[in-house]
């Protein structure tokens, strides 16, 4: 897994709540038995009329070329529905690298985090002031301070994280390697509970 | 200590609490399905790991197969390649796969209750939201992305953060015409669609008691439309019927040593929840959505929220830009709106109760000459029943068209879609934009009021033609 430190960028405004992981990448592109490639379907039904990506619907952010970035900013509830990982491959295959909002669903969060896409939840007053910046405003995120800092007036919001996934993101180890060393215990548990 | 029901049954599988971070939770049964694990064959392969536990692992094809001449090859090639992975992955790891063909094929949530693989006390874990479903049993059953399917193959355990814990209390008496699925769309239009995020749900109180187990399946299922990891109800008498006798239940001794051990799992009387909410059942109506997401529903014979009256922005600007999506205008009432197609299924709606109701109602009618209406029962299983009990003819009759097992219109993945603009009243449990299609514009109801829809052509209050 990759890792993360810190992350200096423009952002991607989504001022929608409730986006759901059906917006993210529609079922129809779920059949690939890989994890690439997905980040050409993200959004794909608000990003193209009639699926035809000659035909960019023009009020949809991601067709804006004046917003750009590797953070991605999205109203509360994000990642909401279905448990598709997909979802967190799409938006890292994109070129998103942290994903900001006021309130996240629980799976989502859990497929993020075990991508290396690091999702931040930030008070809703701070959503709000993100969505008010201009394009051309970069953040700066830490990883190891937990904070999000606005680079032009320098205004800090810190965020939780649990020191278990902190220590997994920084150094880019996920779960699994942890698990596959527990496999004795483990073992020893069934035996306890058969 | 008093203890929850969660409580009882996580703390007996906590194999390693780490510091100031997730729990090491053993998981009983893993279900899987064609979509949600290739990549975590993938990824184990990548490692050289082989599954470490395969005997508790047990497979289906559901959400990408076709409904129509399952014995044929399946024509679209990624759908075909990707079951193919299925039946390649399973036999390579030695799991149990009950794929196209076989008489134990179905949705994965009702395959595990139908068969007694799912049974109280367990933890149940699958790459799919709605594993909640499992949890009517008084098991902790939850959906995992592919990451956490990959871990629970390598180790049959996963990291897990304890959840806040919410208990929604339902008493009294259902009104007529009110079933399971007005019960759960009426809570998550009181909590909202993230009204239980961050927590474990528990349903109590007189009303769920009285449910049979097929109808607190459907309650459980859909816990995670209102943002639960899950939700489950504590086993009772009527939970232990429903097992008995099923193919994978214990049997002899060893069913009445289980019955033993399952029948303290309950909340203890001064357990603490984090969260309690009190519903009174007297007062849920038939439900319907008219948004695009599970929380935008009302009663049937209610209006639809004026959206400008709406303070918080946020959730205005929801409203808004889903009733535009739908077609759909403030106020207004949803009766005697015409709909097109009426699908009946998915996991939350496609068991044979469900498909006894809807036969009842219909009976001796004739569905509307400008609707299509589609039944595509749960499993391999409940088709049989279907056909013993004599219900295909009926629905036949009625001109409604009965298909083969699998997910289906529920999300859109095989060539069973609802076409842009055309409204779908639907059994399922999601409304999102293009759920069912792209374009596809979603009410979501109980089988009862679909099949009114079928039968009038229009958005009706069931309790009209019972």
């Amino acid at each position: 897994m990759d890792k993360i430190t810190t992350i200096q960028s423009r952002f991607v405004p989504m001022p929608i709540e409730n986006i759901d992981t059906d917006q993210i990448i529609p079922a129809r592109f779920l059949k690939a038995t890989t994890r690439d490639g997905f980040g050409k379907n993200l959004f794909r039904d608000w990003r193209y009329s009639n699926d035809d990506e000659s035909q960019p619907k023009v009020d949809f952010v991601l067709n804006h070329k004046i917003y750009s970035g590797e953070i991605l900013v999205a109203g509360k509830n994000f990642g909401c529905g279905s448990s598709r990982e997909h979802a967190a491959w799409a938006i890292k295959d994109y070129g998103f690298k942290v994903v900001i909002s006021s309130f996240f669903a629980d799976i989502f969060k859990n497929n993020a985090l075990n991508n290396g896409l690091l999702p931040i939840t930030v008070s809703d007053a701070f959503l709000q002031q993100l969505f008010q910046l201009s394009p051309a405003d970069t953040l700066t995120v830490s990883l190891e301070a937990q904070t999000v800092c606005i680079d032009k007036s320098g205004q800090k919001e810190s965020f939780e994280i649990n020191s278990y996934k902190k220590t997994c993101l920084l150094k880019g180890y996920d779960d699994i390697d942890y698990l596959i060393n527990m496999r004795t215990s483990i073992e020893q548990f069934e035996q306890q509970i058969a | 200590m008093a203890k929850t029901l969660f409580e009882k049954i996580w703390d007996k599988h906590v194999v390693k609490q780490i510091e100031d971070g997730p729990s090491i939770l053993y998981i009983d049964k893993h279900f899987i399905h064609e979509v949600t694990s290739p990549q975590a064959f993938k990824g184990l392969e990548k490692r050289g790991l082989s599954v470490f536990r395969p005997q508790q692992v047990v497979a289906t094809a559901d959400h990408n197969v076709p409904t129509l001449n399952q014995h044929l090859p399946i024509k679209d090639e990624l759908s075909r390649i990707q079951v193919q992975q299925l039946i390649e992955n399973c036999k390579k790891h030695q799991i149990e796969l009950y794929g196209l063909g076989h008489p134990f094929q179905g949705i994965v949530h009702v395959i595990g209750p139908e068969l007694g693989i799912t049974q109280p006390g367990m933890t149940i874990v699958c790459g799919d939201s709605h594993t909640s479903t499992h949890g009517a049993f008084g098991a902790i059953a939850f959906g995992i992305g592919t990451s956490e399917v990959e871990m629970v193959f390598a180790s049959q355990c996963l990291m897990q953060t304890k959840p806040k814990l919410m208990r929604i209390n339902i008493e009294g008496e259902l009104n007529k015409g009110v079933v399971a699925k007005d019960i759960i769309l009426y809570i998550i239009a009181q909590i909202s669609a993230s009204g239980a995020t961050g927590y474990f749900v528990e349903y109590a109180g007189s009303a769920i008691r009285a449910l049979s187990m097929e109808a607190r399946m459907t309650i459980c299922n859909m816990s995670i439309e209102m943002g639960a990891r899950g939700g489950m109800i504590a086993p009772d008498e009527t939970t232990f019927q429903y097992i008995k006798g099923r193919q994978f239940a214990p049997s002899g001794e060893s069913w009445n040593q289980k019955v033993q051990e399952w029948s303290v799992l309950y909340s203890d009387a001064d357990a603490v929840f984090d969260q309690e909410i009190h519903i009174d059942a007297t007062a849920i109506q038939p439900m319907i959505t008219y948004g695009t997401n599970p929380g935008l529903g009302i009663a049937i014979n209610g209006f639809i929220p004026v959206a400008e009256s709406i303070p918080d922005e946020g959730e205005r600007h929801t409203i808004e830009k889903a009733l535009k999506y739908m077609g759909l205008e403030s106020g207004k009432s949803l009766l005697g709106l015409p709909v097109q197609h009426i699908f009946i299924g998915s996991c939350t709606n496609s068991r044979i109760e469900d498909l006894r109701q809807v036969a009842l109602l219909v009976k001796g009618r004739k569905k509307n000459e400008h609707v299509q209406v589609m039944i595509v029962p749960g499993s391999q299983q409940v088709s049989k029943q279907v056909q013993a009990e004599g219900l295909d003819k009926i629905f036949q009759e009625a001109g409604f068209e009965i298909r083969q097992a699998g997910c289906s219109a529920c999300l859109g993945m095989n060539e069973d879609k609802i076409p842009a603009g055309e409204y779908c009243i639907s059994t399922s449990n999601r409304n999102f934009e293009g759920r069912q299609g792209a374009g596809a514009r979603t009410l979501l109801a109980s089988p009862l009021t679909a099949a009114a829809a079928a039968i009038t052509g229009v958005v009706t209050d069931v309790r009209e033609l019972m």
